[in-house]
């Protein structure tokens, strides 16, 4: 127990002391949270409504999909998952405490999200708490699984900032943060399905804001946690330890199960 | 003699078709400081890192203090302790919480001591971004050996480490060695491994060509002794002056530079030489042929002749 809460502390502190996880945890989120509240809810008041989830789950984006997975590649690149191991760390903790570290700090911007958002745009509260922390949690879990297990797979940082783009664009265009999903043409909203962010809002919009959801908002809940579970267990599986040990358990592509709660759900919703 | 605590036998290990380690054998006593040396690709690492349960073996079997490194990696983890080549820490982390954060996990409490021994006490809350290399490395012994394993490996210690902080690290290893702890250290120095070294092994393209104490594989090469004189008068400066056993002579900045096989004879020689002339004697100097000598004529020749 000592070793965990020694190992979460020093990782916690790393997300404010590195400056691209500090930018990525706090400074990108919040910059970005009130640019829009300034601007877009001046340009598009219909925005407002939606100003606490969106920037909730833009905050969650940023920091996961963009600032879990380098850490976890240079940290391999470098030699220290083999100091960790020689020391019996074990690749359980390596993978899991950064994931719990950022979720920590995404409480904390949350929170800071939520608590000013109503004073300084007039932006509406949630109205069921427990639904927001349930949908909140579903996201952060889908999102840090997708984010580890993007670090694990990818050979280098340049690898790691395209398979993370490669989700955190088409999830700010599609995903119903900027353009809400009724407004999509029918291919795009499908192709947005395939996107935690777009289950997210789904779930927000239709348990917590009280303004309606697009589809089955328990159907994206499930999805979220699905997800979460399947790419948190296909991390733990590819992961490796070096850079030396070319050998993995199996070819990084079994990566892209993870997609299959989401192509499921567009099944579901079209029957 | 005391008990092998590492046996490596019959030990090969390969990486698609290129063999970095074949079929080698060798044991560590316990206590004892052994040396792995050879040039790069000799295949060091690779043994060093299947003994310390980074890598699979490809065939023969390993064993530290009476544990399978491949088999039984978690035991291994309390028996030894390792300082990597690259010093393999977070950018962010200081040496407190490097320190906490290790011994947490070997279930021992932080040895902060072994900081300020190795001369980290100013930099205990410093990032290791921020450290110099020689403190990166003083921090990765501090790290290797704060739950006191039995068995230490120890690669490129004292790489890029200033005069004091070797003599100090070369303190705690012999510190270590009268505690018990056997050491196992690859180097590319070959004063440092002649010094420290109760045995070496010399490894050349996967293979040990050479292994025994220091002295033992110096004495087996074909390396000329240099006996250096100086002397009062002019009694050795005569050109053709002979003596048994030399094959080359010089002078430089007033000595008299022999290069003999057989160090006996022309010692003697050159003293009855030097009294028998009623000259006086300054100095004398005999340097043996060093490991590093041996090291490169077995890396020129391939091996034991």
């Amino acid at each position: 127990m000592n070793a965990f809460f020694q190992h979460f502390s020093f990782e916690f502190r790393t997300g404010v002391r590195n400056r691209n996880l500090l930018l990525l945890n706090y400074l990108f989120p919040l910059g970005f949270y009130l640019m829009m509240g300034f601007i877009m809810v001046e340009i598009n008041p219909m925005f407002q409504k939606d100003l606490i989830p969106a920037m909730v789950v833009f905050a969650v984006l940023a920091a996961t999909l963009l600032g879990i997975p380098d850490p976890l590649v240079t940290a391999r690149e470098n030699g220290i998952f083999r100091s960790y191991k020689i020391n019996g760390i074990p690749a359980f903790s390596i993978l899991i405490i950064p994931a719990l570290t950022t979720i920590l700090h995404l409480i904390i911007v949350t929170a800071i999200i939520v608590i000013s958002a109503p004073l300084l745009f007039d932006a509406p509260i949630p109205v069921n708490w427990a639904y927001f922390t349930m949908t909140f949690f579903a996201l952060a879990f889908a999102c840090s699984g997708i984010a580890i297990l993007i670090g694990v797979i990818s050979a280098s940082s340049r690898v790691t900032v395209l398979y993370s783009q490669l989700i955190f664009l088409p999830s700010m265009l599609l995903g119903g943060l900027m353009l809400p999903f009724s407004l999509l043409p029918t291919a795009a909203a499908q192709a947005a399905q395939l996107f935690p962010a777009t289950h997210a809002m789904n779930a927000f919009r239709g348990l917590v804001m009280g303004s309606g959801a697009d589809f089955n908002v328990w159907l994206s809940i499930t999805i979220l946690t699905v997800s979460g579970f399947l790419s948190y267990g296909l991390a733990l599986y590819l992961f490796s330890w070096d850079r030396h040990n070319a050998a993995r358990r199996a070819h990084p592509a079994v990566a892209l199960l993870v997609l299959l709660p989401y192509f499921a759900g567009i099944v579901l919703t079209l029957l | 003699m005391a008990e092998p605590i590492i046996t490596v036998q019959n030990f090969s290990k390969s990486y698609g078709d290129f063999v970095a380690v074949e079929d080698i054998s060798f044991s560590v006593q316990r206590g004892e400081i052994f040396g792995l040396l050879g040039p790069n690709g000799a295949g060091k690492t690779s043994t060093l890192e299947t003994l310390e349960g980074l890598r699979e073996s490809n065939g023969g079997s390993l064993s530290v203090a009476d544990i399978d490194p491949s088999r039984e990696p978690g035991k291994l983890r309390n028996v030894i302790g390792v300082q990597l080549q690259s010093s393999g820490l977070p950018e962010t982390i200081t040496p407190d919480e490097a320190m906490k954060l290790f011994c947490a996990y070997h279930n021992v409490g932080p040895r902060f001591d072994l900081l300020e021994r190795l001369g980290l006490q100013d930099k205990r809350n410093t990032q290791f971004v921020e450290l110099s290399t020689g403190q990166q490395r003083r921090l990765a012994l501090a790290l290797a050996v704060a739950h006191d394993p039995p068995v230490l490996f120890l690669d490129e210690p004292t790489a890029g480490l200033d005069v004091p902080s070797r003599v100090e690290l070369h303190g705690m290893m012999r510190e270590l060695q009268t505690a018990g702890t056997t050491t196992i250290l690859a180097t590319h120095d070959m004063a440092e491994a002649e010094e420290l070294s109760d045995r070496v092994a010399i490894l050349l393209n996967g293979k040990i060509v050479s292994i025994g104490t220091p002295l033992e594989i110096t004495s087996k090469g074909a390396g000329l002794t240099k006996v250096s004189v100086r002397v009062v008068n002019s009694t050795l400066d005569d050109p053709n002056l002979r003596f048994p056993a030399v094959n080359q002579q010089t002078f430089k900045e007033e000595y008299h530079i022999y290069f003999t096989t057989d160090v006996g004879p022309t010692v003697s020689a050159i003293i009855k030489h030097i009294e028998t002339h009623e000259d006086k004697l300054i100095d004398l100097r005999v340097q043996r042929p060093s490991l590093e000598d041996r090291f490169l004529e077995l890396t020129n020749v391939g091996g034991d002749r």
